[in-house]
């Protein structure tokens, strides 16, 4: 009898739970809504949320499953060069690397983008401007030298970091057409050719 | 006199900036620079010249029904600014709303002044009647500098804009999947050279939320906090947010109830 009242004083609690969480689900889409408008290339559609987007937007981390069923979803949208060439010219990979503009709704066009590599991670020996957010890529190639596998990983993290980390926070350059499949040939060589600061002091 | 100081100290500010470049000495120098004109400045705050105006805004009859806002309810009663800014943003009885500084500053001009909130709105930054609105929250903010940040969450109304203000602040969305924790979710860390507050915790909040608005050097114009959060959501890449809209509002609820107990520090002197 004891035990009864008691799985139904916790249903009685979950379904309130339930039912507060999503008032405020339904109020909160109301604000998105509501709250927002279209400016320049900047479209109001831009707050409609991607799966995997909403699932990343929890406090918590999702559980390893729900991370590795995102992983093997953007895996697929990777598209690796089809001349089978990963290198540009690391001195216009360094300048894609500098630049952090693009995509805002004072931006003129959504093409023409920088990576905003430096707003995050080390790069350059000589650059000392750069952020912390995501890890040191100093000496990037001579560290990891440059076989298929790692040359391979690479273009993939930057084409879609989601792919290997589900909430990462660097932006997918390849998938959401950031960067075109030229700039990250450039990027790739900014940060494997021995010649580049990233690797030459 | 006092202009034509500030305006060779911020040229001095401007060619140290510039100067940033390859080695860390000259990185060193450059954030002396920054420091150094700073405490030249402790005592005279560019802002303080947008102040004034505020002020005087404050005082003048102005729009169609010829008043001034010195009957203005900011939350401590009518024509209370000391320390008002420090309490906002709050749950107002006569609009049945959550409001923050801006919205309620846009309440009084309408219903005191009968200025049609559309001019801000549909405004520019620093441009027309956000001019204004800039110079009067500049006189607002600097009224409750040195003051507890401290904001009144006894209405369900604020709770629910806090819950709102945080799941936005964990929103991500738009090219670049970022959000506000993108930036602002961890300890520690800084973007190119500027160092990030992480806005989740108390410490980082108060640093955050008590030191805008603030007058940015690197432009050289006064910014409000619907200003600021703005332009975080402009570098997020996401659409933009409407001038006094609910997610600016709830926003400001999470990170000033996050903040509580930190001192305020307005206005706030910015890179």
């Amino acid at each position: 009898m004891k035990k009864i009242s008691i799985i139904v004083a916790a249903m009685a609690f979950s379904s309130g739970a339930f039912a507060a969480g999503e008032d405020l689900h339904a109020a909160f889409q109301t604000m998105m809504d509501t709250s927002f408008k279209t400016t320049g290339i900047a479209d109001k559609y831009r707050m409609k949320q991607l799966d995997f987007q909403r699932i990343c937007s929890a406090e918590k981390e999702p559980s390893k499953k729900v991370m590795e069923a995102i992983e093997a979803e953007q895996l697929k949208t990777i598209r690796y060069p089809a001349d089978g060439k990963y290198f540009g010219d690391w001195k216009k990979g360094e300048k894609i690397a500098t630049s952090g503009k693009g995509l805002t709704w004072t931006d003129k066009t959504r093409f023409d983008n920088g990576g905003g590599c430096y707003n995050c991670h080390q790069l350059s020996h000589k650059e000392i401007a750069y952020g912390t957010i995501g890890p040191s890529l100093q000496d990037y190639g001579k560290t990891r030298g440059n076989g298929n596998d790692v040359v391979k990983y690479t273009w993939g993290k930057i084409y879609n970091a989601k792919a290997f980390n589900a909430c990462s926070n660097m932006p997918r350059n390849g998938d959401a057409e950031i960067l075109t499949e030229e700039q990250m040939k450039h990027l790739m060589a900014f940060l494997f050719d021995p010649e580049s600061p990233v690797n030459k002091k | 006199m006092r202009q034509k100081k500030l305006y060779v100290l911020l040229a001095a500010l401007v060619a140290g900036v510039g100067g940033l470049n390859a080695t860390a000495a000259l990185a060193d120098e450059s954030a002396d620079a920054i420091a150094r004109y700073r405490e030249m400045i402790a005592d005279g705050n560019p802002s303080e010249l947008v102040a004034a105006q505020g002020e005087q805004l404050w005082k003048t009859k102005r729009g169609p029904k010829n008043a001034s806002l010195e009957k203005c309810d900011l939350g401590l009663g009518p024509g209370v600014v000391k320390g008002a800014s420090a309490q906002l943003p709050r749950y107002f009885k006569d609009t049945g709303r959550v409001q923050d500084l801006e919205t309620r500053l846009m309440t009084c001009m309408q219903t005191l002044q009968g200025i049609d909130p559309k001019a801000f709105v549909d405004g520019k930054w620093n441009k027309g009647e956000m001019e204004n609105m800039e110079a009067l929250v500049a006189f607002i903010v600097t009224e409750s500098n040195g003051h507890k940040i401290s904001i009144d969450m006894s209405n369900p109304q604020m709770k629910k804009m806090y819950e709102l203000g945080k799941m936005a602040f964990y929103h991500r969305s738009g090219p670049m999947d970022f959000a506000c924790t993108t930036c602002h979710g961890a300890e520690g860390k800084r973007i190119r050279l500027q160092d990030l507050p992480d806005l989740r915790t108390q410490a980082g909040a108060a640093a955050g939320w008590g030191t805008w608005p603030a007058y940015r050097v690197s432009s050289g114009e006064f910014w409000t906090m619907q200003h600021r959060l703005n332009d975080c959501y402009r570098q997020q890449r996401t659409a933009e947010p409407i001038y006094g809209s609910d997610v600016t509002i709830a926003l400001s609820v999470y990170l000033a109830a996050t903040a509580k107990g930190g001192t305020v520090l307005t206005p706030g002197l910015k890179r």
